[in-house]
């Protein structure tokens, strides 16, 4: 569905934040790319829908290189939840979600139903949240309503850039779960970007290891733990399992106090 | 100040603050038609807007009156249009910064999400950019209507009517209640409009559909009520013969200006008064036809239109050759002297110049070196200070620029020794001062005489109403009609109207 091929990109300065990367995501699956901060993996995202230019190798969304593509309607075909969340404030939840459809032209009564029915899909009542303006929402509810707003032109492919980072724990386990069962229903490819190695574990197919602008290794949450290619991959997975047996200690026997079973 | 006073100063209160408000309002909304669509433009090209931005600011920095006048040579003409041009220039500055800076300062992630979504370089613009800066580019509209409000009060002089013609007038014939009303009715337009426009900018920040329409709906009101007085004046301008009434910036002009309308207004005119013009200007106006009629001296048209140093002396040679150039140059008719000089001269308290044994220009050329002089502002700058200058070889200690008013004040306190004085000016006897005599003739006679528009002359009602006027005021009653106002503390009206009785008699 979506193929990168020794895709780079340097800046002016000189910098090369993505350097001859190559992936392939399957339609359906769900392919997290997890890195550092500065890794690149956001500016890979972008290369997909064109927010940003690659400076060298080719990127193919549904055998189409997007480079032959006019940047605009691949954009509109392509669902994308911002990092900033990015909600339009001078519109209501409605017009938010309407962004697109309103763009390709939709008639007023598909939009609305529409609207409704994705409301209600990201767990928003449209009769209490259609008309809210983004100040009245909470940080996840702003975050619902930018993935309904990805989804409402029927986008096949959803691009998602650190969505639950802004969220309290709760709230994102929510969305998360929400995540799920939504791209089994709607059979969504998704790449999402995330630095929470917990997070691209339970939610990715597959996950894409990135640092300095180059994946280290692909591969299954499994196969990750079964293989991991370097040292780096391997602290990586290693510390949301020493979480989870600290959490577990605690618990269950209740007596250790955090940090004590590192000696 | 009398209820009086105020009572005959409000008669022209709908005329001048409609005047005012149509002034102000026009140029606000040219200013934004101009500022908006540049701003955009400079929002996309970075030289543009630092071009600019900064030529926007240095207008700012030219005095608000310097720029009206500059605006009268540059387009060669006097009133409404080189005030609305300069009140233009003056009020896009507020407009380009709010909206260029309302622009940069949307959100950045807004502005990726806009982006990622699909929306074109121009949907971002409409949709986005513009709708959420609009708080931004409706308090700059509002900062510059303010400003525009005050600036427009400084369009007198350049002959388009606002209520600086009472702050103007006032303060030239000390009519206290003229400057008070025309400052109260300024700063309750300012307050007015700022509320209106603050409302405005509410509905925009709450995007409140029924609130804006509010304000437009009052800013409608505003405008419709302002426009009727003037409109009202186009629409009875087709009855009755129209006739522009001009007068430049002293006690006589206003006075004579007055006189006259009064006298057309009588033969069935409808009268428009342009008062406070520059000298040069009114006679500009009357070149182009933007004013018919106002009152001039040959000396003045001499030295500063025909560019003459020299003169023959006696009246009424020069009044012949004037008569024959303005006539073949300029097509304006001299209709004739009115009977009284007002000359320029130099005038010292009477006690100090029997102190120094001062009775000529020649005895004060040869003090000079030690004395003061001072003189109203246009005085230094007309060629007929440098011809008296030049000819008895003065050179003074001290050169100082006052308002007229106060110059009077300044030679009786002694801050100065002498003064550029008018002959016909009642203060000169009123303060007991001496004008000196110039046995040398620099400078050239200054008889007071009636000029008219070419589509004036043609008019023989109007040559009627005034040719009585012709050699009947003598310097006596000038100057006595001058003491009224400037000494006696009485409206020109009165003074006219005392004037009007001497012609009749």
């Amino acid at each position: 569905m979506i193929s990168l091929r020794e895709v780079s990109k340097l800046y002016p300065a000189g910098v090369r934040a993505v350097d001859r990367l190559s992936l392939d995501v399957e339609r359906g699956e769900t392919v997290v790319l997890l890195g550092a901060s500065g890794c690149g993996k956001t500016t890979t995202l972008k290369t997909i829908n064109r927010l940003v230019e690659p400076s060298g190798g080719e990127v193919r969304v549904d055998g189409q290189d997007v480079a032959l593509l006019d940047p605009v309607s691949l954009r509109r075909s392509i669902g994308y939840v911002f990092q900033g969340v990015g909600l339009f404030p001078h519109w209501s939840v409605a017009d938010n979600v309407a962004a697109i459809p309103r763009l390709i032209g939709w008639d007023e009564t598909r939009i609305r139903e529409r609207v409704d029915g994705l409301l209600v899909r990201v767990g928003l009542p449209p009769d209490v949240f259609r008309d809210r303006r983004p100040d009245e929402l909470s940080g996840g509810q702003a975050q619902r309503v930018g993935v309904a707003r990805a989804l409402a032109a029927e986008a096949k492919v959803l691009l998602m850039d650190e969505p639950f980072g802004s969220v309290d724990p709760v709230t994102r386990d929510a969305l998360q779960q929400d995540l799920v069962s939504m791209r089994a229903q709607l059979g969504l490819t998704i790449v999402l970007v995330t630095h929470d190695v917990t997070e691209a574990l339970l939610l990715a197919d597959r996950v894409a290891v990135m640092d300095a602008g180059r994946v280290v290794q692909v591969g299954s949450p499994g196969e990750l733990f079964a293989a991991p290619v370097s040292a780096v991959v391997e602290r990586l997975l290693a510390m949301p399992l020493r979480q989870a047996d600290r959490l577990s200690a605690i618990a269950h026997g209740g007596t250790t106090p955090p940090g004590r079973d590192a000696r | 100040m009398s209820a009086s006073d105020f009572e005959a100063q409000l008669v022209h209160l709908p005329d001048y603050f409609s005047s005012h408000v149509l002034l102000t309002l026009g140029a606000v909304a040219i200013g934004c038609l101009i500022s908006l669509p540049l701003a955009f433009l400079a929002l996309r090209k970075p030289t543009l807007r630092t071009l600019l931005l900064g030529a926007a600011s240095i207008v700012q920095t030219i005095p608000g009156l310097a720029l009206l006048a500059l605006m009268v040579p540059l387009l060669g003409r006097i009133g409404v249009v080189p005030a609305l041009v300069a009140l233009v220039l003056y009020s896009m500055l507020p407009v380009l910064r709010n909206t260029v800076t309302g622009v940069q300062g949307v959100d950045a992630a807004v502005l990726e999400a806009a982006r990622g979504i699909g929306m074109t370089d121009g949907q971002i613009l409409t949709r986005v950019q513009i709708p959420l800066a609009a708080p931004m580019i409706v308090a700059g509209v509002r900062t510059a209507a303010v400003w525009t409000v005050g600036m427009a009060t400084l369009s007198t002089p350049v002959g388009a009517t606002s209520l600086g013609n009472y702050i103007f007038s006032g303060l030239q014939t000390q009519n206290t209640a003229a400057v008070v009303i025309g400052c109260v009715a300024a700063a309750t337009l300012a307050i007015g409009l700022d509320g209106l426009i603050r409302l405005a900018q509410l509905a925009a920040e709450r995007r409140d559909g029924r609130l804006t329409l509010a304000s437009l709906l009052l800013l409608a009101t505003l405008v419709g009520l302002s426009s009727a007085p003037v409109l009202g004046r186009w629409l009875r301008r087709d009855d009755a013969p129209h006739a522009i009434v001009g007068a430049k910036t002293f006690t006589e002009q206003y006075i004579l200006a007055d006189l006259i309308s009064n006298r057309l207004r009588d033969a069935g005119f409808d009268v428009e008064l342009r008062e406070g013009l520059g000298s040069t200007v009114a006679f500009d106006a009357l070149v182009t036809g933007d004013i018919d009629v106002y009152v001039d001296y040959s000396g003045t048209l001499w030295t500063n239109q025909m560019k003459r140093a020299e003169h023959a002396g006696d009246s009424p040679s020069l009044l012949a050759e004037m008569r024959s150039w303005l006539e073949s140059n300029h097509g304006i008719s001299l209709l004739g002297t009115l009977g009284f000089e007002n000359a320029y001269a130099l005038a010292m308290r009477r006690e100090r110049a029997d102190a120094l044994g001062i009775a000529n220009l020649s005895d004060l050329a040869e003090r000079s070196r030690n004395l003061a002089i001072g003189a109203d502002y246009e005085f230094f700058a007309r060629p007929e200070w440098g011809a008296v200058r030049d000819r008895y070889a003065m050179m003074f200690r001290e050169q100082r620029t006052f308002d007229s008013t106060l110059m009077y004040r300044a030679v009786v306190d002694g801050h100065v020794d002498v003064i550029s004085a008018f002959s016909s000016d009642g203060r000169v006897s009123a303060f007991d001062l001496v004008v000196l005599e110039d046995p040398l003739q620099a400078f050239p006679p200054y008889d007071a005489v009636v000029l008219l528009s070419q589509r004036a002359a043609r008019r023989p009602a109007l040559v009627a109403a005034l040719l009585p006027l012709i050699g009947s005021i003598d310097d006596a009653r000038m100057r006595g009609a001058n003491e009224l106002v400037d000494v006696g503390g009485r409206s020109i009206s009165e003074a006219a109207h005392s004037l009007e009785q001497d012609v009749r008699r």
